[in-house]
């Protein structure tokens, strides 16, 4: 996670408030509010490229923001009965507590203590990233065990130096760290020769190299050092609405898998595949089982499309982030998308 | 009445007044280029004022960017314009559906039209009060909608100016009532009134703005029953003008006590209570000795509502930053972004500074005792 200025203050308060106040706010069924509000309050970040940004006419766009969109077509059949919630890093937690918001979709990395320790339920990974190293290819560095004496430059958050500690201090190499606050300076000061290395999730590199003169200029090493998986997350003890929310990203997933897209929905919705027929609610009951509308998953990928198309559309090789799949792609292609079976 | 040491210290300033200066073109020439070192000073300042000057035309007109989009700007060492164009209605109203954004900008100007009229003292009345009960109430029923056929926009949406006036200006105007009040509090002879005042305003001071938000956004959900939640920006708000009041009212404070015994005297040989004295005698001169240092807490207030950014809320400093996050314009435009955040912030400052200039001369009267500046 980037930018993360207090995490283990804001982990460590969440817990403690999680503690004395858990239950109370999971006592009504999300679904049934979410249904008389009329809509789904989504948590998602104020401003970051890709997941979660504003277009030239002030509408939410991104990953994240895209995700929201996708619950509110499982439960209303349309997507944009979403109130996006912007929150903080720090606050994002109690807000879903509190009930303020139904689903935090928020670049949230999924972890043991914030599973086990918030009140909160984690959701299926979304996408995985973890913290990835930069360099200058003049420096001729192919891998991070080559570096020594580096400068490295790194936004604040706990654990993005915990994670560079973690890594160069078994194998007894010596760095630098500077520290940058704002998103500008950190990758300028990279860009004019201030750090030797630049740290951050590897989508943020990617991000990054994306913003340079000459981006073939940059290299991103091969090593990633600590596991971000990427997840939304909802209050604890609501399984129905956890359901919801999980299987509403398998449903991306498995369309991408089945070959499904917001064009050939209506075709496939056609095709004599048991699976897609039971997905798409041609037949079977799986959306009573969820209390949706059978037409559920169907409503997800003809508004939104699949989860291939959310990750071009957003963050893809077309788009300025310039991301490849890497594991974000189909367990049949080599990733880690995996959806289990709709039957 | 003034006391015959007062009369002394006013005759000893108009004594102590410097001589006029001579005017004319070689008494400024004088001035400047009197001295070696002058001369120095001045050519030194000019050539920086020159470089600065052309510098900053340079980027602005000579080598800005006027047309096509991110790449367009991203080969060149100007302005971006186009960043501007593209992103300037997302700046200023934030989230605010598209469709709608007239109707912010109806409040903007409704409210800015108010502001200006109240400055003006030749409409200075009862009136006004009215017109500041209407005012904001127009402007929130324009902001929120659900009546006359208005969408409803709930408050996550609001963002930009008008979010960051509302911030300030609703915080100082119901702080300061609340400021005032406090200070009265705090230097009442009643013991228990003056502690209360005292906890209130030590405690708010004794924390940063951040910390009071901060528990605004988090702790107070807590402890509220379940399925109630009180609006974010509600809550900003209250925070705000809780902090503003605990600040005016030590501002005040220092006014009421700069108001000689003496005039606390005459009103009560006239027979005047508490009250009458206070709004009759006390409170005007004290608030008008008070003006430059409350002009002091309304800007800072004006540039301190950026910190609601930590609690999520979207004010215009935060819209022009997201703006920059567009992956589109990443990198591309991030001068340009803050150089208008900084125009906008200090066309406004200015003018409250300037506003309040006139307003110390306005309300300057004879038996004022200090000289003037």
């Amino acid at each position: 996670m980037k930018q993360l200025k207090t995490k283990m203050a804001a982990l460590a308060l969440c817990a403690a408030a999680g503690a004395v106040f858990a239950g109370p706010a999971s006592a009504q069924a999300t679904l049934e509010a979410v249904k008389n509000r009329g809509k789904v309050l989504c948590g998602v970040s104020p401003s970051s490229a890709g997941y979660s940004f504003a277009d030239d006419k002030g509408v939410r766009k991104g990953f994240d923001s895209d995700v929201c969109r996708a619950i509110s077509s499982a439960v209303f059949g349309s997507p944009d009965k979403v109130e996006f919630v912007p929150l903080n890093t720090n606050i994002r937690f109690q807000a879903l507590q509190s009930g303020e918001i139904d689903v935090l979709s928020r670049q949230t990395t999924l972890t043991f203590s914030r599973d086990n320790s918030l009140g909160l339920d984690f959701g299926p990974v979304v996408f995985y990233d973890g913290q990835g190293l930069m360099v200058s290819s003049k420096l001729g560095v192919k891998s991070a065990s080559e570096l020594s004496q580096a400068a490295i430059c790194l936004l604040p958050g706990t654990t993005t130096l915990q994670n560079l500690e973690d890594f160069f201090k078994p194998r007894g190499i010596k760095y630098e760290s500077v520290v940058f606050e704002d998103n500008n300076e950190w990758r300028n000061a990279f860009f004019s020769g201030r750090c030797d290395v630049i740290t951050s999730d590897r989508s943020d590199l990617a991000s990054v190299r994306a913003v340079a003169n000459d981006p073939a200029q940059f290299v991103i090493l091969p090593e990633t050092i600590s596991k971000e998986p990427l997840a939304p997350v909802v209050r604890q003890n609501d399984s129905n609405w956890r359901d919801i929310v999980t299987w509403s990203v398998h449903a991306l997933v498995a369309a991408e898998e089945y070959g499904i897209t917001q064009a050939n929905v209506d075709e496939k919705a056609q095709s004599k595949e048991p699976e897609v027929q039971r997905m798409l609610g041609v037949t079977g009951d799986l959306g009573k089982m969820l209390n949706l509308d059978n037409k559920w998953a169907y409503n997800i990928i003809k508004q939104n499309g699949n989860y291939g198309e959310l990750f071009e559309r957003n963050l893809g090789e077309k788009t300025r982030l310039g991301l490849s799949r890497g594991p974000n792609q189909l367990w049949t292609k080599g990733g880690l998308l995996y959806a289990p079976p709709f039957r | 009445m003034a006391t015959v040491a007062e009369m002394d210290t006013l005759n000893l300033a108009r004594e102590a007044m410097a001589p006029r200066r001579p005017r004319g073109v070689s008494a400024s020439f004088k001035r400047f280029f009197g001295t070696p070192l002058n001369a120095l000073i001045t050519l030194a300042c000019l050539w920086l004022i020159y470089r600065l000057v052309t510098s900053a035309w340079g980027w602005l007109v000579t080598r800005a960017i006027v047309e096509g989009g991110p790449q367009a700007c991203k080969g060149g060492s100007g302005a971006c314009w186009p960043f501007l164009g593209a992103k300037l209605r997302f700046m200023i109203f934030g989230f605010y559906p598209y469709a709608e954004h007239w109707r912010p900008a109806l409040a903007l100007a409704l409210f800015l039209g108010a502001i200006i009229l109240s400055m003006m003292p030749r409409f200075w009345g009862r009136w006004l009060v009215w017109l500041w009960i209407a005012v904001p109430l127009a402007c929130g029923v324009l902001m929120y909608g659900g009546v006359l056929g208005l969408p409803v926009v709930t408050t996550t949406n609001w963002g930009g100016l008008p979010l960051s006036f509302m911030l300030s200006f609703v915080g100082l105007a119901l702080g300061f009532p609340l400021g005032v009040v406090l200070a009265l509090a705090r230097s009442s002879k009643l013991p228990a009134i003056q502690v209360i005042a005292i906890i209130f305003i030590e405690v708010i001071r004794g924390v940063p703005l951040v910390s009071i938000l901060f528990m605004a956004s988090v702790m107070l959900p807590l402890f509220m029953p379940d399925g109630v939640t009180v609006d974010k920006l509600l809550r900003a708000q209250v925070a705000i003008i809780i902090f503003a009041g605990a600040y005016i009212a030590e501002t005040v404070r220092g006014g009421l006590q700069a108001v000689p015994k003496g005039q606390h005297e005459a009103a009560a040989a006239l027979g005047l209570g508490y009250w009458l004295s206070m709004r009759k005698i006390i409170l005007p001169q004290a608030l008008k000795i008070v003006i430059p240092p409350l002009v002091n807490i309304f800007i800072g207030f004006f540039q301190d509502t950026t910190l609601v950014t930590i609690i999520g809320l979207l004010d215009f400093l935060d819209t022009v930053r997201a703006s920059l996050r567009d992956p589109e314009w990443q990198g591309i435009a991030v001068i340009e972004g803050y150089v208008f955040a900084a125009v906008v912030y200090a066309v406004f400052s200015y003018s409250i500074g300037s506003y309040s200039r006139f307003l110390e001369r306005r309300l300057k009267t004879d038996h004022d005792r200090s000289p003037g500046h």
